[in-house]
């Protein structure tokens, strides 16, 4: 079978191709109704939800970990071409949003005040946030593959982030410290270790 | 009136493509085969490659990659994209190094040139790791130019199956250029 052969069989199995972006919206969808299968199995609202949701230091961590599920995600149709259309500089908003928050903190501003959060509290974030993000990043790497990514390590990462800004967006309904020293610490933590988890596994699954 | 710039036709085919037209599909492939080969010789030459190989490569990864391909944006560089990243990869399964730029493969593709036609090269041994049923498949809408309703009439399957096995035989056929095995 020679070239002009080829042409001809790859030209029978033209037809439509799915869609990249429809794949990875799918992917999302599907990852983070596994992960909130697992937070309904595994963790409860924290019990003070309904002070809680007075509280800005509340919403500036939801902000946070939500901002860098959604640049992230945003992110991934991009970083999932072989000519990546966009900059990655969005995903500097959730750390501009930290680096604010550690700022009030240390300000001594009353509403961002740190508690005294145990050690404890914290290893449970680096523990269960991995773990929420696991059914995210999963299908986000499945669905990667049908891409052809110009930095497999890269668009690995960008989707371990996206899954560990997802599985940390859960947990922050159970996690009861909100202070931005705690989610600077764990926090990053955890998602830097969804990230870098799924940076390795991109490396090698991504290679197209 | 002077000759259209050919990126032009190729985003046209393209697009026509990417909606599901298999004959501005073929004509896309079989104008961009020249322009491949033209670009990729002397850089694969350098690495003892077949060019033909080569072409085969980035042709099949084209194919299964053609998604990637965002509307409006140019042809050329992404197929240069594509092409570099086979030809990169081709050379270091030669255990070997190389730096090209996307824009110089895009500048040579878009160059005109004369097409030497090059011998033929088999794709036997590809062909050889492929179920029977795959190969049969293959062969009847390649090498004797069915469609896959004709095919599929003629190998007694469904031309759903028919749609499934080449296209399961192409990602095979891609997966072992990957391992160097064709």
């Amino acid at each position: 079978m020679n070239t002009h052969d080829l042409a001809r069989a790859l030209a029978a199995d033209g037809g439509r191709p799915r869609s990249l972006r429809g794949g990875l919206v799918r992917a999302w969808l599907a990852g983070l109704v596994g992960a909130a299968a697992l937070f309904a199995l595994l963790l409860a609202p924290r019990p003070d939800l309904a002070s809680a949701v007075a509280k800005p230091a509340f919403w500036l961590k939801l902000l946070i970990v939500g901002a860098t599920a959604a640049t992230a995600a945003t992110a991934l149709a991009s970083v999932a071409r072989p000519l990546p259309q966009r900059s990655l500089l969005s995903l500097l908003v959730a750390p501009l949003l930290l680096a604010l928050g550690l700022l009030l903190q240390f300000a001594s501003i009353p509403a961002f005040a740190g508690g005294a959060d145990p050690v404890f509290r914290g290893l449970m974030c680096t523990c269960f946030i991995p773990l929420l993000s696991a059914p995210v990043a999963v299908c986000l790497l499945i669905a990667m593959r049908r891409g052809a990514p110009a930095h497999p390590g890269l668009a690995g990462a960008v989707a371990g982030l996206a899954a560990g800004g997802l599985g940390a967006t859960l947990y922050a309904f159970a996690c009861p410290a909100d202070s931005p020293a705690f989610i600077a610490t764990w926090y990053s933590l955890a998602i830097g270790i969804v990230t870098i988890a799924c940076y390795a596994i991109g490396r090698r699954a991504l290679r197209w | 009136m002077d000759a259209p710039n050919p990126e032009w036709i190729w985003t046209m085919l393209l697009e026509q493509s990417l909606e599901g037209d298999t004959a501005a599909y073929h004509t896309l492939l079989t104008a961009l085969t020249p322009a491949l080969r033209r670009t990729l010789r002397s850089r694969s030459q350098q690495a003892g490659l077949d060019v033909e190989d080569v072409v085969q490569e980035v042709l099949l990864a084209l194919h299964l990659k053609r998604s990637t391909w965002v509307r409006g944006t140019p042809v050329a560089r992404w197929v240069a994209a594509i092409a570099r990243n086979k030809l990169v990869d081709a050379w270091r399964r030669r255990g070997r190094h190389t730096e090209v730029s996307i824009d110089s493969v895009a500048d040579s593709l878009r160059e005109d040139g004369d097409d030497h036609e090059e011998k033929s090269r088999d794709l036997e041994r590809g062909l050889a790791a492929l179920t029977a049923r795959q190969r049969a498949v293959l062969t009847t809408v390649s090498l004797e130019g069915y469609t896959s309703v004709e095919a599929a009439a003629k190998l007694d399957m469904s031309e759903i199956a028919v749609r499934v096995t080449l296209h399961r035989a192409l990602k095979s056929l891609a997966s072992l250029f990957q391992r160097g095995g064709a």
